[in-house]
């Protein structure tokens, strides 16, 4: 939390992400150029502005004008330097703004009731006139509250055999946010590093209260407690709400079965096979299943330890469960311990919750995720290494940047774009292959003679997310906001017709 | 509003139920001590209410304690008295916990969690009757319809241990924003928006409707009362208005009082001496990590507020530990701020309040936190081994861990005070700070019959 967190509304508030940024040596004024380069051609001004109307670009007489004016910003500086409750009348004034202030990141806050720039005057009278009213639902998974369930990273690095698990809570919670929630416009983002956002802007999403948003998140929630508490997931009942019932059989006992348990060899050892039995209720199958494993450390079959282990387990419980057993749900309690999403609740919760927009760089990335201790190092890390030595060359303004921490922190250069997810292609989704900001300037470099593409980012592969964002997005959202607009206005209309007659 | 106008005109009582919606006051006249007695009485209600809910009884529990209160104190003399004895006390309720966001903040949960119980004990009749009132566009589910998402809802109610639905059985489908609490607790099936509610679960949806127009009400009612009434009635129901809530409420440990001012030189024997255990488990998880996360930031910080830190000593404290992990100058951009905003020296300059237990108890820590209470969020080892640490053992432990399986947190930590402090505490912890001061107390006390005894003893050498 960061004094970000506690200005404005009554509750308390934070932003993610603040909190783990590292510390890292970059030569100043390096990202600033860049990034002005990048909100001067390839940031999607535009589009973002047309998003946050929702419609309300006064070309309906039924159009909010005060709308988009009612939106809060905010920017983060270089320096640390923050501004809260930046608001604009127009997509020129945005634009404008965020090409002068070139802010390292873009927070979106909620519409409140009036103009944020002019809360002062209202917070005087002490009836709560300044308040969000509308807000879309949005959810952050960040990989780091996945540490005590994978082996292969911690912290904010990231790699093949870990990433997935946010592909499966993509799909857990898309598909329940459509098929339970009935909602339609659904935006997941790359959070620039180690998670996803999710931004749900139907109308009813965004009406929706912070007591309401609570319910959605308490309704996902399945994990619970820390180091300190004992049972994490806890699944009792003769059957699982159909919600689980459908993730587990859709989505997760697969994920676990078939790639997480050989990824992150979670039998392997002692201490890892000592995590799932502690997950177990049934003292005697414990007890077995310890013995059968302390002795046969030498594996005489081909097969993965880890699955005929696995196998070995729910046998044990499942005829533990004839017995009558009882209620408890064990091998779906570790399953759902270990793949099930794990949703930050606080950013769900409350209307004025900053979070970080769509098509940030983001800022200062540290460590190259290819770069550290993974089993799953590939061989493009060697060439991330030469294009950077290759860039230090051509730019030339990093003479004296060591090589050594150059080749270990290829910081700056690696700012990956906050770009788009497809929640139907989510498995293809690759956070190593996310256009940087470095590369995005490059291939502006390199097209840069072709006048035929109208738009600069369509020279870039930054183009490519772009026009997911609007076909898939931004399209379908506007066409029913306007819809919406349009059958509001008429109501109206009838009413006050209806009025008139005496 | 009350008012006294000669005006009279008694409710004419529904004839199915007795439970009234307090859509609008009655314009009824009432003597200034009934204006009194009957809300004191209905307090006692809802106070009961609150105890129970923050002692985690369940809600079969809830509904007996509620109807016992009911009848224990809501009764008149006059039968025909009863209703309206209901009503004016709710009213009269309203115009005390209006007029502040705290005071809004208990009012609401607990008038909701009263008509909640008194609505279940209603006949199925009544219930409807009641439900009619709510003005709600309820579909009840055909029958095809019911047929096709049958197999869905069957296993619903088999994942809360709910009976099976019948063929003849009642679903309603209303938008899911109306039932959050029964989304919330996944006990019913979702489809495209809409919540299937089984017939036993109305309540809910009654319940949702009755706190969302008492909310509205309070508000209105505020500004009335802000407006005109309390001026025009500074000399009768002013008075008697303000005293009504401070009474019960309780101190709320903002403004730290008296001796309480601690130095930093201070806190670690503090710590070990008076902290509560959330407290403690917070403050020993910063010095070994030399970080919190911000549930932790918020709870502890605002404890050592209320336990007389001043503002630029708790800076000192805090910078003192962060910087050990992120660095004095990150320290001093990014949690520096944050801090003074907690003393109320930030922004809208509100001077927030430290954390009550019932708040602090309905928490929900994740991963890397360590707020909340230990005595609802830890593990049984877990728990067992930060009482040892706290020297509580043998019998005193059992005690405490029996308590705790019976989800009576407050009277576990209660329990943990006595065997720490070797004296009994009545009045049960209610809050870290009050943990905090009592212990003080009885600290102090004891040193100064120490002081006595060596002056004695003194005195007797000489």
């Amino acid at each position: 939390m960061t004094r970000e967190e506690v200005e404005g509304g009554r509750d308390e508030m934070e932003i993610d992400g603040c909190e783990q940024r590292e510390a890292n040596a970059i030569p100043e004024g390096f990202d600033a150029n860049y990034l002005k380069i990048y909100y001067g051609k390839l940031f999607p001004h535009a589009d973002i502005y047309k998003w946050m109307s929702y419609g309300n670009d006064g070309k309906h007489p039924g159009c909010d004008q005060s709308y988009f004016g009612r939106r809060e910003f905010s920017f983060t500086l270089e320096n640390d330097i923050y501004l809260r409750f930046q608001s604009f009348y127009g997509a020129y004034e945005l634009e404008n703004s965020i090409r002068e202030n070139c802010p390292v990141k873009i927070d979106i806050g909620p519409v409140y009731s009036v103009d944020p720039a002019k809360r002062r005057a209202y917070a005087q009278t002490g009836d709560n006139v300044f308040t969000p009213v509308e807000r879309e639902l949005i959810f952050d998974i960040d990989i780091t509250d996945y540490d005590d369930v994978r082996y292969c990273c911690s912290g904010a690095d990231v790699c093949f055999a870990c990433w997935p698990l946010m592909t499966i809570a993509i799909k857990v919670i898309d598909t329940s946010l459509r098929d339970d929630f009935g909602f339609n416009h659904i935006l997941w983002v790359y959070s620039g590093r180690r998670g996803v956002h999710c931004w749900v802007c139907d109308g009813k999403a965004r009406r929706l209260t912070n007591e309401q948003r609570g319910a959605i998140a308490d309704y996902f929630r399945v994990y619970k407690g820390n180091e300190n508490s004992h049972k994490k997931v806890s699944l009792t009942g003769h059957a699982l709400h159909p919600f689980l019932a459908r993730s587990y059989t859709e989505v997760l006992r697969n994920f676990f079965e078939l790639k997480l348990l050989p990824s992150q060899n979670l039998f392997s050892t002692e201490e890892r096979y000592e995590k799932i039995l502690d997950m177990i209720h049934d003292e005697s199958v414990k007890s077995e299943l310890r013995g059968k494993w302390q002795e046969n450390r030498r594996s005489t079959s081909k097969e993965d330890i880890n699955v005929i282990r696995w196998e070995q387990l729910k046998i044990l419980l499942q005829s533990g469960k004839q017995k009558g057993q009882g209620l408890r749900r064990g091998i779906e309690e570790i399953v759902f311990s270990y793949t099930y999403p794990r949703l930050d609740m606080e950013v769900s919760k409350h209307m004025n919750h900053l979070l970080k927009a769509p098509f940030c760089v983001h800022p200062k990335t540290g460590y190259c995720p290819l770069l550290n201790n993974s089993q799953y190092g590939l061989p493009s890390a060697t060439l991330y290494i030469l294009a950077f030595i290759f860039q230090l060359c051509t730019i030339g303004t990093l003479g004296v940047y060591p090589l050594k921490v150059a080749l270990f922190s290829i910081s700056s250069v690696l700012g990956h774009v906050c770009v788009p997810i497809d929640p139907k292609k989510c498995e293809e989704f690759d956070p190593t292959t996310v256009p940087t900001l470095s590369k995005l300037l490059q291939e502006l470099n390199m097209e840069g003679a072709k006048s035929e593409v109208e738009n600069d980012w369509d020279k870039t592969s930054l183009g490519k997310s772009i026009r997911f964002f609007r076909t898939s997005f931004l399209q379908p959202l506007l066409k029913s906001c306007k819809e919406e607009i349009e059958s509001s206005y008429k109501t109206k209309l009838q009413h006050s017709k209806n009025s008139i007659n005496w | 509003m009350e008012s006294a106008r000669s005006h009279r005109k008694s409710i004419a009582n529904d004839v199915v139920s007795t439970l009234p919606l307090y859509r609008s006051a009655p314009a009824l006249e009432v003597r200034l001590e009934d204006f009194t007695l009957f809300a004191m009485d209905r307090l006692r209600v809802l106070k009961g209410i609150s105890d129970g809910l923050s002692r985690g009884k369940k809600t079969e529990e809830m509904e007996q304690l509620a109807k016992d209160l009911w009848r224990a104190n809501m009764r008149h003399p006059q039968a025909s008295e009863v209703v309206n004895k209901d009503i004016i006390s709710h009213f009269v309720l309203r115009l005390v916990y209006c007029r502040t966001e705290d005071l809004r903040k208990w009012f609401l949960p607990m008038e909701t969690a009263l008509f909640r119980y008194r609505f279940r004990h209603e006949t199925a009749e009544a219930q409807r009757s009641l439900m009619a009132e709510f003005d709600l566009s309820y579909k009840a589910v055909s029958n095809s319809e019911f047929e096709s998402v049958k197999d869905k809802l069957c296993q619903v109610a088999r994942s809360i241990g709910m009976s099976l639905p019948t063929a003849d059985a009642i679903f309603y489908k209303v938008p899911f924003e109306e039932v959050p609490e029964l989304v919330a607790g996944r006990r019913v099936f979702i489809h495209k928006g809409h919540a299937y509610v089984a017939s036993t679960q109305v309540v809910s949806l009654v319940a949702t409707q009755f706190r969302s127009h008492l909310s509205k009400a309070l508000i209105l009612t505020n500004r009335k009362w802000t407006s005109t009434i309390r001026e025009q009635e500074k000399d009768r129901l002013a008075p008697i208005v303000e005293a009504l809530c401070t009474s019960y409420l309780g101190p709320d440990y903002s403004q730290p009082k008296g001796f309480s001012e601690i130095s930093l030189k201070d806190i670690d024997d503090l710590v070990k001496s008076s902290f509560p255990l959330c407290m403690r488990h917070l403050f020993e998880k910063l010095r070994e990590d030399h970080h919190l996360k911000h549930g932790g930031r918020m709870q502890l910080g605002l404890f050592l507020k209320g336990v007389g830190l001043k503002l630029d000593d708790a800076i000192a404290f805090w910078k003192a530990e962060f910087s050990q992990k992120v660095g004095a100058e990150r320290f001093d951009k990014e949690y520096a701020y944050s801090i003074r905003h907690n003393y109320g020296r930030e922004g809208k300059r509100t001077d927030y309040s430290p954390y009550s237990c019932q708040k602090i108890i309905s928490s929900t820590p994740g991963a890397g936190d360590h707020h909340g209470c230990p005595y609802r969020h830890f593990s049984e080892e877990n728990l067992r081994a930060a009482l040892n640490k706290m020297g509580v053992d043998g019998r005193a432990v059992e005690n405490v861990m029996d308590k705790v399986q019976n989800r009576h947190y407050q009277l576990a930590c209660t329990l943990t005070f006595e065997a720490v402090h070797n004296s009994s505490c009545d009045s049960g912890i209610n809050h870290p700070n009050q943990y905090f001061s009592d212990s003080q107390k009885i600290l102090q006390s004891k040193n100064h019959s120490d002081a006595k005894i060596n002056k004695l003893g003194a005195r007797e050498n000489s």
